[in-house]
């Protein structure tokens, strides 16, 4: 029983690194109909920006974790909300009238810019760097189901962070105007809407988002390396699509899905499938979604153009 | 008329010859170039730059030695642990001509991809880290040669070694490289032997993050040990989500985790007790291991040299030693180098079989005491005054 109980937190944990993500993706298919395929590199970034305020932090002789995490956390969001505005800026605005290929494939390539960049600028950048345990480090006993006390923070933080941005765009005027963007770009504009704010806005927040995943990411595993948001990226537009691309409700549960695979895959299919190691689960969990994709070629939650964000 | 400018340029010109002229050493030896191989970025870049670093102290001693009859300089390059960037940088090294011989590999799965290369251009190579019993047996390629023992005799001692300490339950992880397979192979086979019984067997690619599943399924199973076929990064991400998941198991590593990189990748506190083995003496104890380490600290590298620096040390001299007997002659370098017996160096007597595998009789066993690898005979677990999980 208590496995169980720890598969589904495993499964919580990663779902929910997923899905901050895959809410990025939504956000940006929403606004302006992209797939920006840098995003995972962006998560890279925010976990490197994290993980360098918390080196010179150290160096400053602030050495108290609350103040770190802080620290930690609102350099790696401003950075890269700031990285992701200058993306949308100058290379996806500008290619707003292009083909929709050559945003696919711009942002493509400006991933392995980002990712090649960190490898080669960031000091011994090919190598994976421990990071900073920030987080108490006790844990809670429930029966034999052992609960780590930051782990639970780290749950806590994202459900909050995606309850946020919910809020932020259902509640809120500048989530209005986000709304209205989504639904119709023209029309928003002659209604006074400052289009290239919005747009430049949402890019920034789906960026935070993403720098905060990576941030959640370095914290759970005490260690990131500059690989670490291919597959992410990956995972996270496969999420995205899961869910139906341009729905945020869709994407968080397509994140859980995912991660309900992998899961899945590492646990059952060993035990079910002698001969097939753990190492199986990815091939596993794309698989499925492959074979859901044809299925339900829209997602999940189908997208209609009056509920986009 | 010559102007002045002209005139002095070229009394400068003149000056630059005459001091270029001095600059030539008295009796200019022929330089002979060796190659050194290694994964220079990436997770087991420290393995590979400790080695780098032991090659060069070699190369620079050499160049230091008035006796010497070449002077020899290193060429490295980058496998990056990967297949296919091995095959790339031993192509180019197998090509040039200039270069005599090769030390080569960290990585099981590179120095199996990259032997035919070395086999088809002709060129001496002696492996120098990789354990995979199949880069010398596999092939009989006169060409290759290795200094450090293989995988089968680490897992035998290591198996025998843990029954007797009294454990009986193990649960085995290992990366589904060549690598990681085969340390699951011989140590699941010899622990049978041993009468240990293993619970459970988990493959995992070489890059996975997350172990969460893989050790909630073993925690159930509550085995004394885990067992753990594979290098550090994936060792230090083991040994910190067993802690995550509360698992109390001794953590039991190969070869591939005896490195500094894992006591600090882990920390100090989880790092203690992990248990490697390694093959070849305690070469801290030997007098040519302590002439190694002096020279190295006295040079100043900016990285240590790990478990395997002294292989690429002792690899690169037995080259050089050929070279001074025959020559820069890559075809009479593999001769000599395939006579090899008894042949003195800091790791012991080196020996090459029929398959130019050094016959390496002894395997050190290493345990983690306050935040470095300590050989287990010295440390406070084997006198007994520490114990370690579960016993």
């Amino acid at each position: 029983m208590s496995e169980i109980g720890q598969y589904i937190f495993n499964g919580l944990m990663l779902g929910m690194i997923y899905a901050m993500v895959a809410v990025g993706f939504t956000l940006f298919f929403g606004v302006l109909d992209v797939i920006k395929f840098s995003h995972g590199d962006t998560l890279m970034v925010g976990a490197f920006a994290g993980l360098t305020a918390s080196i010179a932090m150290t160096a400053a002789g602030i050495t108290s974790p609350l103040l770190q995490l802080l620290g930690v956390v609102l350099f790696a969001v401003g950075l890269t909300g700031a990285l992701g505005a200058v993306i949308a800026k100058f290379l996806i605005l500008p290619l707003h009238k292009a083909p929709p290929l050559n945003t696919l494939l711009a942002t493509l390539m400006l991933g392995t810019v980002i990712r090649e960049a960190v490898r080669l600028f960031y000091p011994d950048g090919s190598n994976p760097k421990p990071f900073p345990a920030l987080l108490p480090t006790s844990s809670l006993e429930l029966g034999s189901l052992s609960l780590r006390v930051d782990n639970l923070i780290l749950l806590a933080g994202g459900l909050a962070a995606i309850a946020g941005v919910h809020f932020l765009i259902t509640r809120t005027k500048l989530g209005m105007a986000i709304r209205a963007v989504a639904q119709d770009g023209e029309t928003a504009r002659l209604m006074g809407i400052n289009f290239e704010a919005v747009v430049l806005f949402t890019f920034a927040l789906g960026s935070g988002l993403a720098a905060l995943a990576g941030v959640m990411n370095g914290l759970y595993y005490n260690e990131v390396n500059f690989n670490v948001g291919l597959l992410l990226g990956v995972i996270g537009f496969a999420a995205a699509i899961l869910g139906g691309l341009g729905n945020m409700y869709g994407a968080i549960i397509g994140g859980f899905l995912f991660a309900t695979l992998q899961v899945l895959g590492s646990a059952l299919l060993p035990a079910l499938i002698p001969d097939i190691p753990s190492a199986y689960k990815d091939v596993f969990a794309f698989a499925a979604v492959i074979i859901f994709m044809a299925w339900k070629p829209t997602g999940l939650i189908a997208e209609k153009s009056s509920e986009r964000v | 008329m010559l102007s002045r400018k002209t005139v002095s340029a070229g009394s400068a010109l003149l000056a630059g010859a005459a001091l270029s002229l001095l600059s030539v050493p008295a009796l200019a030896k022929d330089v002979v170039k060796i190659a050194f191989i290694a994964p220079l970025t990436g997770g087991v870049s420290n393995m590979g730059l400790g080695g780098r670093n032991s090659a060069d102290l070699a190369v620079r001693l050499r160049n230091e030695d008035p006796k010497a009859k070449y002077t020899y300089q290193l060429v490295t390059q980058d496998d990056e642990c990967k297949p296919n960037v091995g095959v790339q940088v031993a192509t180019k090294v197998a090509a040039d001509k200039s270069i005599v011989a090769g030390v080569t590999h960290y990585c099981s799965a590179v120095a199996m991809a990259t032997v035919s290369v070395y086999n088809r251009f002709g060129m001496p190579a002696i492996v120098w880290g990789a354990v995979l019993p199949d880069v010398t047996y596999a092939n009989n390629f006169k060409e290759v040669h290795r200094v450090n023992g293989t995988m089968i005799n680490q897992n035998e001692v290591a198996a025998k070694f843990m029954t007797g300490l009294g454990y009986k339950k193990w649960a085995i992880i290992h990366d589904t490289t060549d690598y990681g397979k085969g340390h699951n192979k011989f140590f699941s086979d010899y622990l049978k032997k041993s009468g240990g019984t293993i619970l459970g067997t988990f493959g995992v690619t070489a890059d996975q993050q997350d172990f969460t599943t893989e050790l909630t399924k073993i925690r159930e199973l509550k085995p004394d040990v885990i067992y753990f076929g594979g290098l550090t990064p994936l060792g230090v991400r083991i040994r910190t989500q067993m802690e995550k998941l509360g698992i109390k198991a001794q953590l039991q590593g190969t070869s591939g985790i005896k490195s500094d990189a894992y006591i600090s990748g882990a920390g100090k506190e989880l790092a203690e007790g992990t248990l490697s083995f390694i093959e070849g003496a305690p070469w801290e104890k030997l007098s040519g291991g302590l002439f190694f380490t002096g020279k190295y600290t006295q040079q100043k590298y900016s990285e240590p040299a790990e478990a395997y620096g002294p292989f690429a040390f002792a690899a690169a001299n037995l080259i050089m030693d050929a070279v001074e007997k025959v020559g820069p002659d890559r075809k009479k370098v593999i001769e000599v180098l395939n006579k090899t017996k008894d042949a003195d160096t800091i790791i012991g007597k080196v020996t090459f079989d029929d398959h130019r595998q050094n016959i390496v009789p002894l395997i050190s066993k290493y345990v983690v005491e306050n935040g470095t690898w300590v050989v287990w005979e010295d440390s406070s677990y084997g006198k007994g005054k520490r114990k370690l999980a579960g016993l």
